[in-house]
């Protein structure tokens, strides 16, 4: 029987998981600082337990049009892992990369999608990095592939690996600002036993 | 005045006519609209997985297509309707990104569509239109009134089926 369960999370465990999501947050933030040559300035992640119907709310709308970044984990923790910000976020992010404007918001170029798949790279490959530093657990992310659609439907398919567990989700919110305000949104999705290799590598 | 029900994901409700119902956003997951044409009683089914029977935590009747199915049914017939004269739509169902083959996902939406239909089948109430698969996100709206399903997605015109 595994110790996590989502639904009736205990508050220790919950506290645990909220911490590795703003370390986790905070070094992905380092890292996009780093990689924009920008001075990113990060507010402190908001973690949640959510129910499948509030996950797209708690974003803006499940019409809300945004670019999702997934990729699969091995290793010693098995599972997925989301990156989701709007795509006008999105769209700033690459023009950042790339030194010029996006040529059009609607429809991101073949450059630009790639551009923003390397940002997706960076961005969740720091925040394992952090987990698998803190945790000493072996992770190997996937190749992520990236998806720009409503909010709803990118988050189906986390919530459908959520709901084989439970019928909560859990999110982390992350906010970093230069000029405007980029707004983030990690989900990181292991099974049920890597919850449990998560918690007892810290010791719990 | 007839007002417009919003169903969330994992969700259903039903919707007697003129009122309408709607979902938003879905992908992977598939939306099930029914109706009983003789008195405008319907309702929206969101489900997000096939097969309850293969999952231990499975009290949320309303994520699965056949514990999804079988319950809009029992409310619809509640409000009265009659099952032998119930017809369905479905929408959904997408694979949102290229490669989720990991085993337990490999063709989540795929499975969801056929388990529906294979629900739908058994219970003897025909799928009069469907819109699914594919890579795209999907918001619907149904009228039980007149049985239009209206399906929205980014960058493409406005369908009704």
């Amino acid at each position: 029987m595994p110790k996590v369960d989502l639904d009736n999370m205990d508050n220790i465990y919950f506290d645990v998981l909220k911490e590795l999501g703003n370390i986790g947050a905070g070094n992905a933030t380092t890292s996009l600082s780093q990689m924009l040559q920008i001075k990113v300035d990060m507010k402190v992640p908001k973690v949640e337990l959510l129910n499948f119907h509030e996950v797209g709310e708690a974003m803006g709308g499940e019409e809300l049009v945004m670019a999702g970044i997934y990729l699969l984990v091995e290793g010693d923790i098995t599972g997925s892992m989301m990156f989701l910000l709007q795509k006008k976020s999105a769209g700033v992010l690459v023009s950042r990369l790339m030194g010029m404007p996006v040529s059009d918001e609607d429809n991101f170029s073949e450059m630009e999608i790639s551009a923003l798949k390397e940002i997706g790279n960076i961005i969740t490959g720091s925040y394992l990095n952090a987990l698998s530093s803190l945790t000493n657990l072996k992770i190997f992310p996937s190749i992520p592939d990236l998806c720009i659609d409503m909010a709803g439907a990118i988050l189906s398919v986390p919530a459908i690996e959520f709901g084989i567990m439970g019928d909560k989700i859990l999110l982390i919110e992350t906010a970093f600002t230069d000029d405007s305000e980029l707004n983030g949104y990690f989900i990181l999705i292991p099974d049920l036993q890597s919850y449990d290799k998560i918690l007892g590598a810290l010791g719990m | 005045m007839s007002k417009m029900i919003k169903v969330g994901m994992a969700d259903l409700k039903l919707c007697i006519s003129p009122d309408s119902i709607t979902t938003l956003g879905l992908g992977s997951c598939v939306g099930i609209a029914l109706r009983d044409p003789k008195t405008g009683v319907g309702g929206l089914a969101h489900i997000m997985l096939p097969d309850s029977t293969k999952i231990r935590n499975n009290a949320n009747v309303a994520k699965f297509a056949d514990t999804g199915i079988m319950e809009l049914i029992k409310q619809m017939e509640k409000a009265g309707a009659v099952k032998s004269r119930i017809v369905a739509k479905i929408a959904g169902g997408a694979q949102m990104f290229a490669f989720q083959n990991k085993s337990d996902m490999a063709g989540i939406g795929q499975r969801n569509v056929e388990c529906t239909k294979l629900k739908l089948k058994e219970l003897r109430i025909p799928i009069l239109a469907e819109d699914t698969g594919l890579n795209y996100g999907r918001t619907v709206e149904f009228y039980p009134e007149n049985g239009d399903f209206i399906i929205k997605s980014v960058g493409k015109p406005i369908k009704k089926i």
